[in-house]
């Protein structure tokens, strides 16, 4: 057992909790019973970096390919590259962040044994074992500048799974236990799925000349739109378990995720197609801010599943909701 | 029909679905049930520590932990909880000679948590190598030899039991002695209970000695009696491991109503398809913008 209880000495019986450091409370203090103030639920055992890194890039690179497939169709050629390299990559090591991540590793091909559509890890392996051939194809295509056919078609099939690459790790987080993950399930796809489209243009304009990224400097925005606008969703929906986003390290981290996304969209709209400097920055930043996003999100899930607080009080407001509907089952 | 999940799994003509009833109101606390577990599971010793809350130094069930004895003290009027619902007297006769204080006197709850063998188990629908699977008894149990240690069924657990095991990296958790069952033995916990606190059978046959034991002390003046996860109506479809509580699920460290997260399944992925052709509308949009 890891871990000395917290609150030991208040034994287990109706308590009444209150928030240090003076923070305005988003839902008033709710009164809730628990054994010696034990969590719940189990932490959970992903690594932060691997976990939160591996939502990242898969993120980055399903949004990477939509832009290859996008410059493509709009010869763009360097936007291509950069897009088609970014996307191999990310993948590449989104793959080896969840492998890394594994109590044996050896053993990750365990996950194509079965097919199983109850299981989100199940089918995203299945989902990243047709996609990262196909986007390691375009991009070597493009690289090699031969077997064109097959590039176009790794690319055009790349950016068709890509959207999906993006957002089924919401599922994946969503369907468990946590409260400010499970809590979020509505939400949580879009805010994947805008923070993988700031990932794919922040790398295009770090890395693409000026003439061609006027695509990723739109998707900068729009990426940035949606991201930050469904994560305001996501909290006023979450209700108390909003609480976990807005405290601590989540909270810094959400505060700098916010600040960098949207700095950094705005400013790849001001570097228009000139400012090199600027575009480089504002790609950075745009980076930054989805690796910030993910790890608040991961980090605040897991302070949700440590406090009891966030298991028992929405469980006890079902349950009284119910028992005054008369007994509507969940 | 309980047996409906081992079939639902694909065992043919399967044995009726086995399960635990922990009657929490005659647990007296000894954990033999924890000794007897680890002991015919061979799970490794997982650190002796004190925890100065109670004489709980096992905390929680884990990885290492697939029986748990919770010790709750609280001070409240007892009313019929202190005799439980045999004839003792000896109670009545103490209380007569000290008086109650005003706060009422203090009662130790004890409780052998257990993993809960859920009808719809969270754990076994995420487990992506389909390490976890539905026995012919109805149980839920990890096949060692195929866990990757992928952690997911960690966070999915609604009660949180399975674990990884630090330095091993595989997930463990409570099997209900699947090797003993096969042999027609009942499980080490349930063997060694001395008060048959734990108790062992055919889940239906389980579910009706519950209810008549929860009549019968709530007849005797216990109005805290209550089930816990016998209810195939609830979020995780019933439990095959269900419990007599004394006081709120909550105060015993358990969800007081559980939902197997698998059950939005289908919300889900409708918003990820939703959020997915986002995505894909915005890149479009990206490119059909001003040349530049």
């Amino acid at each position: 057992m890891s871990g000395a209880p917290r609150d030991a000495v208040e034994g287990a019986g109706r308590r009444r909790r209150r928030r240090g450091r003076g923070e305005q409370a988003v839902v008033p203090d709710a009164e809730f019973a628990s054994y010696y103030g034990r969590p719940i639920l189990k932490r959970p055992r992903w690594r932060p970096l691997d976990i939160a890194g591996y939502l990242a890039l898969g993120g980055l690179a399903g949004a990477s390919s939509l832009l290859a497939a996008g410059a493509d169709a709009t010869a763009r050629p360097a936007l291509a590259r950069t897009a088609k390299l970014g996307a191999a990559g990310a993948i590449s090591l989104s793959l080896a962040a969840l492998v890394h991540d594994l109590g044996r590793p050896s053993r990750f091909l365990n996950m194509l044994r079965v097919v199983k559509p109850t299981s989100p890890m199940n089918l995203g392996s299945w989902l990243l074992a047709g996609y990262a051939p196909l986007t390691m194809a375009a991009a070597a295509a493009d690289v090699a500048g031969r077997y064109r056919a097959v590039g176009a078609a790794a690319t055009a099939s790349a950016a068709a799974l890509g959207p999906a690459v993006a957002t089924y790790t919401a599922v994946l987080v969503s369907d468990t236990a946590v409260p400010a993950w499970h809590g979020g399930r509505r939400d949580l796809p879009f805010v994947f799925a805008g923070s993988g489209a700031t990932a794919a243009a922040g790398l295009a304009l770090v890395a693409a000349p000026g003439e061609e990224t006027g695509p990723a400097r739109r998707m900068a925005v729009l990426g940035a739109v949606l991201e930050l606008g469904a994560f305001q969703l996501m909290k006023r929906r979450l209700g108390l378990v909003a609480e976990p986003y807005e405290e601590g390290r989540p909270r810094a981290m959400l505060r700098a995720a916010e600040a960098l996304t949207a700095g950094g969209a705005a400013l790849a709209v001001c570097a228009g197609r000139r400012g090199r400097a600027r575009a480089v920055l504002a790609g950075t930043a745009l980076l930054a801010g989805s690796t910030a996003m993910r790890l608040a999100v991961f980090h605040a899930g897991v302070a949700s599943a440590e406090d009891p607080k966030y298991t028992v009080v929405p469980q006890r407001e079902r349950l009284e909701a119910r028992s005054r509907d008369g007994d509507g089952r969940p | 029909m309980t047996d409906d999940i081992a079939r639902a799994a694909g065992h043919t003509d399967p044995p009726p679905r086995m399960g635990f009833f922990t009657d929490t109101s005659v647990c007296i606390g000894c954990k033999a049930c924890e000794v007897a577990c680890k002991e015919w599971n061979a799970i490794p010793e997982d650190g002796l520590e004190l925890t100065g809350m109670s004489y709980d130094n096992t905390q929680g069930l884990g990885a290492d932990t697939w029986r748990h004895v919770a010790f709750v003290e609280q001070r409240r009027p007892l009313g019929g909880a202190a005799s439980g619902a045999g004839d003792v007297d000896v109670f009545d006769a103490a209380r007569d000679l000290a008086p109650a204080p005003g706060n009422g006197e203090l009662r130790w709850l004890m409780s052998s948590d257990v993993c809960k063998h859920c009808t719809r188990a969270a754990c076994l629908d995420v487990c992506p190598t389909g390490s976890l699977f539905r026995t012919e008894f109805g149980t839920v149990v990890v096949q060692e030899d195929i866990c990757n240690g992928c952690g997911y069924c960690v966070t999915a657990c609604p009660y949180g039991v399975i674990d990884q095991r630090p330095g091993d990296g595989r997930a463990w958790k409570c099997t209900l002695c699947y090797d003993r069952l096969g042999v027609g033995m009942e499980p080490a916990c349930a063997k060694s209970c001395p008060t048959d606190s734990i108790q062992f059978g055919p889940l239906e046959e389980l579910r009706e000695r519950a209810a008549d034991r929860v009549a019968q002390l709530r007849a005797a003046g216990v109005d805290d009696a209550r089930l816990y996860g016998e209810d195939p109506e609830d979020g995780v479809g019933g439990d095959g491991a269900f419990f007599l509580l004394l006081d709120e699920p909550e105060v015993y460290g358990l969800p007081p109503d559980p939902v197997v997260s698998t059950r939005d399944l289908p919300t889900m992925w409708r918003h990820a398809a939703a959020a997915a052709a986002s995505l894909a509308a915005l890149a479009v949009v990206s490119f059909a913008g001003r040349p530049r």
